[in-house]
């Protein structure tokens, strides 16, 4: 029995020191040691009635995987997080797990809840490093077909899981890598494509096909897949419109959406521009508009790059934050600056390109629909900064091309596909989940809605 | 991997290519365009398609060599593989019957107005063909263009053939002259999209351009291509590429385009001095 002072000490994960770290893109968390691993395993309290399980999305035994850990038995590890979890490599770094399960953990009451996410990765890169994942458990061909249209972490679920239950499945995506957010969006340094890449690999061995360079909506329709013979489709094209402020000056030259310079960098890898042929700017002075992970990424992608100052300016405080707090402390570590309850209104350009900004002050009044307390201007307190680079992290919207190409499917005034809590459309044979059906969410919560429409696909499929 | 079936040099900068992609052949449809990659690092490109083979799978696409990813391209031969063709992107023109339409290219752009003015002319309208090149040895498509248009005419800047002149000369003379012109149809170098644009706005003459502002992944996810029209930011790649010349802010667009110009150089400079070593 450990003593209760350890029990209550969180085992730090191993980060390469922010000095080092802000002159590469190689991943910042380098995980934990098979001792670090079955120490913080130790830390667990099995408790009767478990709430960690209930905290993740795709419901891992959280308590067995943990207690295989501390037994020092890592294949049985793995195996226990596999049985619910198809990317377990990458939701171990990207989960906002202070939020799920970590935040559910008894022992967060005592500000120190077992590092699940540090657990989960420890077991995915244990597997990998021994050559990843068995494919077995196949079930027979079924014969049957289904098309899933996007890569991403709600694609790469209902693909794997259908694969596994014999059913063949095509994965289209549009861009020319498979990933979806997790290629174009997390950056190097918190998710290499390496890890990526090794779980789409697994997700191909298990018998699915990725076909690149498809967009469905243009290059195919989804009533075409039905024609070439599709039996079922899952729609889980994400949420990759960005939102801008659409204030004056968002269209001088230096102003990015953060998807365009994240896709720029980690996409088409213009960090590296000289052996890659995508160009990127960097500024002396960046602003990032927004906290969430994408402003996170934003920011710490830009001091890579090598930019002297990078500001986040955020309308809320730090509370509000939408981004993991991991992210958020390193990024203050890495020297990120922060203006808080600050509101862009102007960008001021010369000769074309962006050269200040115009913010006014917030403060933070009555509750909004979301819970957060509303930011509200206050009156004459505009200032003005120097920036030479903007970026806009405020958030995307759904892609719009396969509503608007395919006959007869709901959407709600946003543009978010309507479904019901099985993932259908109003179309049958039709489902949908991710960030198309939710708006914006995380990693973690399309996979669970990829896992729950694999279900419902599959009931369907094995009655036609 | 997209085959190259064909390739023609044009003239001493614009190469035609003919890349196998069925997929893409069986949508495309006038006005549409691709996104391609060459190779492994490359950068993203888009392109408009010029034609498309249904039967034999394949699309046409015309280019001008002006930095590395066209140099690239233009080195690959029939039989060679292009890495990435997404597509047909953007919204196809609407092709109906407007009357007289005047189509004007200027430089490569007389390779989009091709496929415009064979479905302009199908859709029974009277075509006017006007194309406009620095000099006579870079006109492009001069025969093919002149079997499909009604009236053709061909400027020159130094007056080496045709009009020695700009393509909005030609236009301008039309409309002194009193023809009836229901839509003007422009795509070429930015200014000269302006520069009709201007032309045709006090006589209320519908006037289409097609914009080419940088793009990456020319779906709708980066926003890069974004341009102002009407007081309105839209998305070149997804609202367009077509757009009421009237009402598009030529000035942005053409400050954005000049973004990444040092970037382009460099990297121009840094593959042909490897192709020298």
């Amino acid at each position: 029995m450990k003593s209760s002072i350890e029990r209550f000490k969180r085992t730090p994960m191993p980060k390469q020191p922010p000095e080092v770290r802000i002159h590469n893109f190689n991943e910042v968390a380098l995980g934990f040691t098979p001792e670090q691993a079955m120490n913080e395993a130790k830390r667990c309290l099995q408790c009767p009635e478990p709430k960690c399980i209930g905290g993740c999305p795709v419901e891992i035994n959280i308590p067995l995987f943990i207690k295989q850990i501390a037994e020092g038995d890592f294949d049985a590890a793995i195996k226990t997080i596999r049985e619910t979890n198809n990317l377990p490599a990458i939701t171990g770094r990207v989960c906002p797990q202070e939020v799920q399960c970590e935040g559910v953990c008894v022992l967060a009451k005592r500000n120190a809840p077992i590092a699940i996410g540090a657990l989960e990765r420890f077991a995915a890169d244990y597997e990998l490093s021994k050559g990843g994942p068995k494919v077995d458990n196949i079930a027979k061909k079924t014969g049957k077909k289904v098309a899933v249209v996007g890569s991403g972490p709600a694609g790469l679920t209902v693909a794997g899981d259908l694969a596994k239950l014999g059913h063949e499945v095509t994965i289209f995506e549009a861009l020319h890598a498979p990933g979806g957010v997790l290629a174009y969006g997390i950056p190097e340094f918190r998710l290499p494509k390496s890890i990526l890449n090794a779980e789409v690999n697994y997700v191909k061995k298990l018998g699915v096909e990725i076909k690149l360079d498809v967009v469905i909506g243009r290059t195919l329709t989804i009533e075409e897949l039905f024609k070439m013979g599709f039996n079922a489709v899952f729609i889980g094209t994400g949420a990759g419109s960005p939102k801008f402020l659409n204030i004056p000056g968002e269209e001088l030259n230096g102003v990015y959406s953060a998807n365009e310079f994240l896709t720029r960098c980690n996409l088409m890898k213009a960090y590296k521009f000289g052996e890659y042929d995508t160009p990127i700017k960097v500024g002396e002075n960046v602003t990032v508009v927004g906290a969430g992970n994408t402003a996170m990424d934003s920011a710490r992608t830009a001091l890579r790059l090598g930019a002297a100052s990078v500001t986040i300016v955020y309308r809320r405080t730090e509370a509000e934050m939408p981004a993991r707090a991991e992210e958020v402390e390193n990024a203050k570590e890495e020297g990120v600056k922060f203006q808080l309850l600050t509101n862009p209104v102007k960008l001021i350009g010369e000769n074309g390109w962006v050269k200040r900004m115009e913010c006014i002050k917030m403060q933070l009044g009555e509750a909004d629909e979301s819970g957060r307390r509303k930011p509200v201007p206050i009156p004459n307190s505009n200032f003005y900064f120097d920036t030479d680079q903007v970026i806009i992290a405020i958030g995307r919207y759904p892609n719009p091309i396969i509503a608007q190409t395919t006959k007869g499917l709901k959407v709600n005034k946003e543009g978010l596909i309507i479904t019901d809590e099985y993932g259908r459309t109003n179309i049958k044979g039709i489902w949908a989940g991710g960030d198309i059906v939710t708006g914006e969410a995380t990693v973690i919560s399309a996979m669970g809605a990829g896992k729950k429409a694999a279900k419902d696909i599959h009931e369907y499929l094995m009655k036609l | 991997m997209y085959k190259i079936l064909k390739k023609m040099q044009l003239c001493p900068i614009v190469y035609l290519i003919e890349v196998e992609a069925p997929l893409i052949a069986r949508k495309n449809k006038p006005g549409q365009f691709v996104v391609l990659r060459v190779h492994e690092k490359g950068e993203r490109i888009p392109l408009t398609i010029v034609n498309s083979d249904e039967k034999r799978g394949s699309i046409t696409l015309i280019f001008q060599v002006v930095g590395k990813t066209t140099k690239l391209l233009s080195k690959l031969n029939e039989g060679d593989y292009i890495m990435n063709i997404v597509g047909p992107l953007g919204k196809p023109t609407e092709i109906e019957h407007y009357g007289t339409v005047v189509l004007i290219g200027g430089g490569v752009g007389a390779a989009e107005i091709y496929p415009e003015a064979k479905a302009f002319k199908a859709a029974g309208n009277y075509v006017i063909g006007i194309v406009g090149a620095r000099t006579a040895n870079l006109l492009i498509l001069e025969n093919e263009l002149k079997q499909v248009c009604d009236e053709f005419y061909i400027t020159t800047d130094d007056g080496s053939k045709g009009h020695h002149g700009f393509v909005s000369d030609i236009l301008k003379q039309l409309i002194d002259k009193g023809v009836k012109i229901d839509l003007v149809y422009a795509v070429g170098p930015t200014i000269m999209m302006k520069v009709i644009s201007n032309l045709t706005k006090p006589y209320g003459i519908k006037t289409l351009v097609s914009l080419n502002p940088i793009m990456l992944d020319a779906t709708g996810m980066c926003g890069v291509c974004r341009v102002k029209v009407g007081g309105e930011i839209k998305f070149a790649c997804v609202d367009g590429p077509e757009f009421d010349g009237h009402l598009v802010d030529f000035d942005l667009l053409m400050a954005r385009q000049r973004t990444y110009l040092d970037e382009e150089k460099k990297i121009l400079e840094l593959y042909e001095k490897m192709e020298k070593s």
